[in-house]
């Protein structure tokens, strides 16, 4: 190694920009820790406040809706909110991705399609409320569909799921490669035989997570439920009627005094990100089997 | 697969035809997913109407300006004037904005420009995380985690700084604006931080080289090549942050002290938009003049996150120049982006 | 610009041979001391040479550059050809460190400039660069900057300022023979050019921050033949002051304006040698079919 004397080619460069440069860098690293940093915490504490809470008595109770003496468990919860963003996905999976095949197969250049785009996107900011507020409105004040009832949490979800699963379905419609169509329909295939044969089994692995992910935000949606489904304590598999959920459980225990109700929303909150963060796992893992990401 | 069909005769059909019945199952397909698309613009036209005329009977008793304007919201007297709600929606998110997007930009220049390849993935895994806990789970921790644990620092920092308007000199609430805001940041970084990863991994390598070779550091070249080049997308995203924090509704209610005043001060408490709308449901179900308030509450908020988005997304397109993302990406940020409560 | 204009631009009377010596160290002193501010290269000063000296350069596992020597001598122009993936542009990019840029990549070796190495502990890789101009294949102008803030890119890092700056911007301009055509909207956008204009300026920026030693790879391959013309005409020029190496696959433009060529093949140096002797009569057999276009 040869020495390098003061005065040769290159000498370093200013100790100024050397200083900034490691300063910016440990900012933008201690940027990311600050980011990180309220993931930690909320894990930790829902494990700590939550995990002495479940258990099987728990998840298999339903509230009681005693102030003093035993509070019961959630039961009714799980139970309300499974039932609720199944029939959710049930609606608005198939539209949205009705409206992104739509969009991919014969929207690519008319301005109708922009603009549903574009609405499309829209929705995609709307406030969780506003839709609540919105199916309050046109479901139980007109007084024509009666009360607060399961289905029509599930009818303000599907609201709410609709624009998340048609942008990530067009998105990954899109991916199909176009030869792909092109040598389907070169053989003669009918338009309808390339969306179901060629196009929607390839886009498959896409939609699941896109429509995982949807399904992932919905099971945690509060406000929307508190004026169509409002809260109830016993299960009940009738979506004709009112229904709790977990995210309303939570939110009513938290309001109360009580340390035994706090310690069962702690309980609440642990399954429903468990339940949440493996929907997201499961997404993930399909994603990775795709054959087009 | 059914094949065209070839006819030889030539007298009734043409050579290459299909029979009408056979083309009919395609003319369904492109009818009824047009139909279907269509419904989406008259269900958004159909929102606006009914929101509208539900919230009607407050704005004739106090006018569109009275209602939006005035510094009196008084349930127990029938007044609704909605400047404390949007005082405190604007000062929440402004709180949020001031933390998170820094925070975002941070963690994303960290893992599109300095961090080893290897955590990239991890990392931006834990960032999106954030995103999966849902509101409520965050309002039950700024509850009983956050707002015990930070009134002291509160405390200090407004002793302290008590020349400063607005930050000093008073007694802390527990919940107040400044936990709001502080939880807004949290919930709008996932987003903020997708969206802007995005952008700047549209940063052609050539300015980066370019930038590289005339002998600049690390950071230097993340000041030439990579922040000139997103700054439009960053913009997107920060909107879309905000975008985000202004309809918030579960997380913030909790922890905001939903008292309908005008807070004196950051650490005061207060209200928002949609804090009231979810807060005081219940009692105005028999009262129509307050169930019109609140309707016309959530018509207001409709109409901010409208342009507030709409302007987001202008900006948005403009910084990845219309390239589309990855769809892993895209979709995480779609389901990032929706607003929660 | 003949070599009388360019003394003219010199601000300082070239130092008597006596002084020479001393003049050149205090001259480097100054030009790389701690905050980079530099001085006027003399016409008279010997240029800078560049010394390879068994160089390995890798992709991950892929062996892209082998045991390879050559010497690059002051102030001559010397090309590189060779067919795709024979490892010129590794090569190239080995010299000035941006190989390992690219994730995965490494080198080792020695690469003297002058006599220090540039893959020494001590060297700190960000002065490397900024003594050695890069030019790329596509013209990179920063999209954001206007012509003036384009060319001034490289100075404004190392501190310079005010008249100063604005001096040396108008001179690298000249140096790359665009000054009249931008002279009148130095303020317009640097992407507002043409494509050959637009790798003048990205010369112009690279002259800027004065290197010692001038890399370009494949600079004229999207530009058309007027354009690189233009460019090599000012690579004719720029010879006097500056040590050139250009990566070409253009085997004609390697003629009109190398002194010295060296031909590689699968990431070997098969030969080096005047350029005419090159095309002419090589020594190797391998580079004869090359050149007389049997293979690559």
């Amino acid at each position: 190694m040869s020495a390098v004397p003061l005065d040769s080619t290159f000498a370093p460069i200013g100790a100024g920009r050397r200083r900034k440069d490691k300063l910016m860098r440990g900012l933008l690293g201690l940027g990311t820790l600050v980011a990180l940093v309220p993931l930690v915490l909320v894990l930790y504490y829902l494990l700590k406040k939550g995990l002495g809470a479940v258990s099987w008595h728990f998840l298999s109770t339903d509230p009681t809706g005693n102030f003093l003496g035993d509070p019961g468990g959630i039961k009714s919860a799980i139970f309300g909110t499974i039932e609720m963003v199944a029939l959710a996905s049930l609606i608005s999976i198939p539209i949205g991705v009705g409206v992104a095949l739509y969009l991919v197969e014969y929207g690519k250049k008319n301005k109708f399609a922009s603009a549903v785009r574009y609405f499309v996107d829209v929705m995609t900011g709307v406030p969780s409320i506003v839709f609540g507020l919105f199916i309050y409105i046109t479901l139980i004040l007109s007084g024509n569909f009666g009360s607060f009832a399961g289905w029509k949490g599930s009818v303000a979800l599907a609201l709410l799921m609709l624009p998340i699963v048609t942008r990530s379905a067009e998105v990954v419609l899109l991916l199909v490669p176009d030869h792909l169509r092109e040598a389907a329909l070169a053989l003669g295939a009918p338009r309808w035989r390339v969306v179901s044969r060629v196009v929607l089994p390839t886009a498959l692995p896409g939609l699941v997570t896109g429509s995982l992910l949807a399904i992932a935000r919905a099971a945690g949606e509060t406000a929307l439920l508190l004026f169509t489904a409002a809260i109830v304590n016993g299960t009940s598999l009738n979506l004709g009627q009112r229904m709790n959920s977990l995210p309303l459980q939570i939110f009513t225990d938290v309001g109360q005094a009580q340390d035994r109700l706090v310690a069962r929303a702690w309980g609440a909150a642990l399954t429903l990100v468990v339940l949440i963060l493996l929907l997201t796992l499961i997404a993930r893992f399909v994603s990775r089997r795709s054959r087009l990401t | 697969m059914e094949a065209a069909s070839i006819s030889t005769r030539r007298d009734d059909r043409p050579t290459f035809g299909r029979s009408s019945v056979a083309r009919w199952p395609d003319k369904l397909l492109r009818w009824g997913l047009t139909a279907l698309a269509a419904a989406i613009l008259i269900l958004i036209a159909f929102f606006f109407v009914r929101l509208y005329i539900e919230s009607r009977p407050v704005f004739s008793k106090f006018g569109v300006f009275g209602f939006t304007f005035d510094n009196n919201w008084d349930v127990s007297r029938s007044i609704f004037g909605a400047l404390p709600l949007l005082v405190g929606t604007l000062v929440t998110a402004s709180v949020a904005l001031i933390i998170g997007v820094p925070v975002a930009i941070a963690a994303a220049l960290f893992v599109t420009e300095l961090c080893p390849r290897k955590a990239r993935g991890p990392l931006t895994i834990m960032v999106d995380l954030l995103a999966a806990v849902p509101s409520v789970v965050y309002g039950l921790w700024g509850v009983f985690v956050l707002i015990p644990k930070l009134k002291p620092a509160e405390q200090w920092v407004t002793d302290k700084l008590h020349f400063i308007p607005f930050i000093g000199g008073a007694a802390v609430a527990g919940p107040n604006y400044f936990i709001g805001g502080l939880i807004l940041a949290i919930m709008i970084v996932p987003i903020v931080s997708a969206i802007s990863r995005e952008v700047m991994a549209t940063v052609p390598a050539d300015h980066k080289e370019a930038a590289l070779a005339l002998g600049a550091t690390r950071w230097e070249m993340i000041r030439m090549a990579v922040l000139p080049y997103s700054r439009a997308g960053i913009t997107g995203a920060s909107m879309l942050g905000l975008g985000r924090a202004i309809g918030e509704t579960i997380a913030v209610t909790l922890v905001v002290g939903n008292a309908p005043q005008i807070g004196k001060h950051l650490f005061d408490q207060g209200y928002t938009l949609a804090a009231v709308i979810a807060n005081e449901f219940g009692e105005a179900a028999n009262n129509p003049l307050h169930r019109a308030a609140l309707i016309a509450a959530g018509l207001v908020l409709f109409v901010l996150t409208l342009v507030v988005n709409a302007a987001a997304r202008y900006f948005v397109v403009r910084g990845t120049r219309g390239q589309r993302a990855a769809p892993g990406d895209a979709a995480t940020a779609a389901a990032a982006a929706g607003v929660g409560g | 610009m003949t070599p009388q204009e360019a003394k003219e631009m010199t601000s300082e009377p070239p130092p008597t041979t006596g002084e020479q010596s001393e003049q050149t160290e205090s001259t480097k002193q100054r030009r790389f001391g701690g905050d980079g501010r530099s001085t006027r290269r003399t016409p008279t000063e010997a240029g800078h040479r560049v010394t390879i000296d068994s160089l390995n350069a890798y992709y991950g596992d892929q062996h892209a550059v082998k045991e390879l020597s050559i010497n690059f001598e002051p102030n001559k122009v010397t090309a590189l050809i060779g067919p795709s993936g024979c490892g010129k542009s590794t090569l190239v990019r080995c010299i000035n460190r941006m190989h390992e840029e690219i994730p995965g990549a490494r080198a080792t070796g020695k690469v003297m400039v002058d006599d220090t190495d540039v893959y020494d502990e001590r060297v700190d890789v960000v002065a490397v660069r900024r003594a050695i101009g890069m030019v790329f294949q596509k013209a990179n102008p920063f999209p954001t900057m206007s012509i003036y803030d384009n060319v001034a890119a490289g100075l404004r890092l190392q501190g310079t300022k005010g008249a100063r700056l604005k001096e040396r911007v108008e001179q690298s301009l000249h140096g790359a023979g665009l000054w009249d055509e931008v002279k009148d909207r130095l303020a317009r956008p640097g992407i507002g050019l043409s494509g050959g204009q637009q790798q003048r300026l990205c010369i112009a920026r690279a002259l800027a921050a004065e290197p010692d030693v001038i890399l370009m790879d494949e600079p004229c391959s999207a530009l058309d033949p007027i354009a690189t013309l233009r460019i090599e005409e000012l690579v004719e020029e720029l010879k006097t002051r500056y040590t050139i190496v250009i990566v070409t696959h253009n085997m004609q433009q390697a003629a009109r304006v190398a002194d010295t060529t060296a031909f590689m093949l699968s990431g070997e140096l098969v030969e080096h040698a005047p350029t005419e002797k090159m095309f002419t009569n090589p020594d190797d057999d391998r580079t004869e079919q090359y050149v007389t276009g049997k293979f690559g």
